[in-house]
């Protein structure tokens, strides 16, 4: 805790060497003085009081025996856990994209000046905004008994082709479609959002260059629109991945569905509830390092100089460390500040 | 110049309006070819209105304009029968055919004729500066990218900013990010270059290498429109300078007669304001 005191701080050191002259020994500049850092007990004390607590709590994950880490072990890995983690990437990835897809067309829609497109567009997103995805999950279990079968045709005419609905969809299927259309909706509002926190400048830009419509809106307008969409697509996607445990109503073998068969054979609840909770944990942490690099992808151009990585961080750390210990050997304390500083 | 060089720009009764309030009441300009035009006027003249009618980022409410012949926004269809019926009643014809609205489509063929450099830049901040000279030329006009950067290249120099090609415009200073704005509507060879006071966005320091890249321009005979605030770069530069108060040109001339000898007391009021 007391580390950050004995860090000599920027141009401490009264021993100037350099360019400057050395200070008469009763010299009044102030700059020549010792800095002694200001001290923050009640600080320290806070930090020591959440220590404590924090170390009781993994003292207790560690000794509880009923977390049982020992049937942790033996399925978090296991074949069908495995399996079920695949299931739930599967849906995540085509509930994101599709669902992405279909709710930037849904934005611009709404964006457009038709007031048919307009309106469509409003009344989907209220309408799937207003139906708790569960319910609406089921709804689409229970597709063939609102439509049995599925075809293609002139509207309101004959049809060409038709197909039994249960057996084109699949269970799968369905949960994809609603986790979809559930998405979309939220989509929508994101990318629309993004779309117009866009300067209005950009648009006339390109417009009076006569570039293309569409080329405006994929080269112009959507990639300045990450910048806002990015961050909030990032919570929606890891909701979405957890979202995915709802599916479980639907009998599919994803991660929460197949942890619950699991402790429903064998009693050991905490221990399987612990092995979904390390997934998801994984999952969405893999799902933020992506979103950080997504992002820092999207910032070309607006930042001056864009900030470091944490591995960038990271490695300068370890060279500024390496070169303050090298530097201590020498006999010459340096007056410059240590370049930790200026990451930003 | 020479009094024979033929119209470039024709803005012919022009109103407009944005709900009541009427912006531009009835606006007469000509423009020749490789003529250097600057109009002057106080703000909430329309005199930056006007200009964006040109290449019609505002649709007109009436009147018309055309570059090089050709009818900005519209296109003209002869309707016979209209025709015979006017000619019928010695009419000459002003009422036969039709105006046809174009297409977005069209409009914006149309916009790759007419350069614009905006007050506030609007280069495309996630484009490298070489990438925003190149887009339109290549997605607008479907030039070869290679072509175009050469062409782009070339337009850098020019400006004097060849050095900056990769970088982003947020690392440039403001008359330098100015500077690659001209070059930019350069990129695609426009018949006329509309500049809406280039130079109100600047810091006074930086305001002199913006209004030289311009001047340049003019002296290898750029058709140019100049909305600004720079007297002493109207009368340096402009072949007209165009008085513009309340929505209608109140004077036009050489920058010698406008500026020195102005006839209208409107003229005189605002000049003595701001020389």
């Amino acid at each position: 805790m007391t580390s950050t005191t004995d860090a000599a701080p920027p141009g401490a050191t009264s021993s100037g060497t350099g360019p400057e002259p050395p200070p008469a020994p009763h010299d009044p500049d102030p700059a020549s003085l010792r800095v002694v850092p200001a001290r923050h007990y009640a600080r320290w004390a806070a930090a020591v009081a959440v220590v404590v607590l924090v170390a009781q709590f993994a003292h207790g994950l560690a000794t509880n025996p009923v977390w049982e880490w020992g049937v942790f072990r033996d399925y978090v890995l296991s074949e069908t856990i495995v399996e079920a983690v695949w299931v739930t990437l599967q849906l995540t990835a085509y509930a994101t994209v599709l669902g992405f897809l279909l709710g930037t067309v849904l934005a611009f829609m709404r964006l457009s000046r038709s007031p048919v497109l307009q309106t469509v567009a409003w009344t989907y997103i209220w309408i799937f905004r207003s139906i708790p995805m569960i319910v609406q999950l089921v709804f689409w279990f229970n597709l063939s008994a609102l439509y049995e079968e599925l075809g293609v045709g002139i509207p309101f005419g004959p049809v060409f082709w038709s197909v039994d609905s249960n057996s084109l969809l699949g269970t799968i299927g369905a949960a994809v479609i609603g986790l979809t259309l559930h998405q979309a909706a939220y989509a929508a509002e994101i990318v629309r959002g993004g779309v117009v926190s866009v300067d209005h400048g950009q648009l006339e830009a390109a417009a009076a260059l006569g570039i293309p419509r569409l080329r405006q809106i994929r080269r112009i307008v959507l990639p300045q629109a990450m910048r806002a969409i990015l961050p909030t697509a990032g919570n929606e996607i890891i909701g979405l991945l957890k979202g995915t445990s709802v599916v479980y109503v639907m009998a599919i073998g994803e991660l929460f569905y197949q942890v619950q068969v699991i402790y429903g054979r064998n009693g050991r609840v905490i221990p399987l509830l612990l092995v979904a909770t390390a997934w998801y944990v994984v999952l969405t942490s893999l799902l933020s390092a992506a979103q950080y690099y997504v992002e820092r992808r999207y910032a070309r151009g607006a930042n001056r100089t864009p900030p470091p990585t944490p591995f960038q961080r990271a490695r300068r750390f370890l060279r500024d460390l390496r070169a303050a210990a090298a530097r201590r050997t020498e006999p010459v304390v340096p007056r410059k500040p240590l370049p930790l500083g200026d990451s930003r | 110049m020479s009094e024979t060089s033929e119209v470039m720009v024709d803005v012919h009764g022009v109103h407009k309006s944005f709900g009541p309030l009427e912006v531009l009441r009835g606006v007469d300009l000509q423009v020749r070819a490789g003529e250097v035009t600057v109009i002057l006027g106080p703000s909430g003249s329309g005199k930056s209105t006007l200009l964006r009618t040109i290449n019609h980022l505002e649709k007109v409410s009436r009147g018309w304009i055309s570059i090089d012949g050709e009818l900005i926004g519209y296109r003209r269809s002869e309707d016979r029968r209209a025709a015979r019926r006017a000619s019928a009643e010695g009419g000459g014809g002003r009422r036969a055919g039709k105006l046809h609205e174009l297409k977005e489509k069209d409009v914006l063929k149309q916009r790759t004729h007419i350069g614009f450099v905006f007050q506030n830049f609007n280069l495309f901040p996630h484009l490298t500066v070489l990438e925003n000279l190149v887009e339109a030329p290549v997605s607008a006009l479907r030039r070869p990218r290679r072509e175009a950067e050469e062409t782009a290249r070339r337009l850098l120099d020019r400006v004097g900013l060849a050095d900056r090609a990769d970088a982003y415009p947020r690392q440039l200073s403001g008359g330098q990010q100015q500077r690659v704005a001209i070059a930019r509507a350069l990129a695609l060879e426009p018949k006329v270059l509309l500049f809406d006071e280039p130079t109100s966005a600047l810091d006074p320091e930086l305001v002199g290498e913006v209004l030289d890249v311009i001047k340049d321009l003019a002296r290898t005979g750029t058709t140019m429109i100049v909305v600004t605030h720079e007297i002493g770069f109207a009368r340096e530069v402009a072949d007209t300078v165009v008085f513009m108060d309340g929505g209608v040109v109140v004077e036009q001339g050489p920058p010698a007669a406008v500026l020195d000898d102005p006839q209208q007391e409107r003229t005189r009021a605002f000049l003595s304001k701001v020389l």
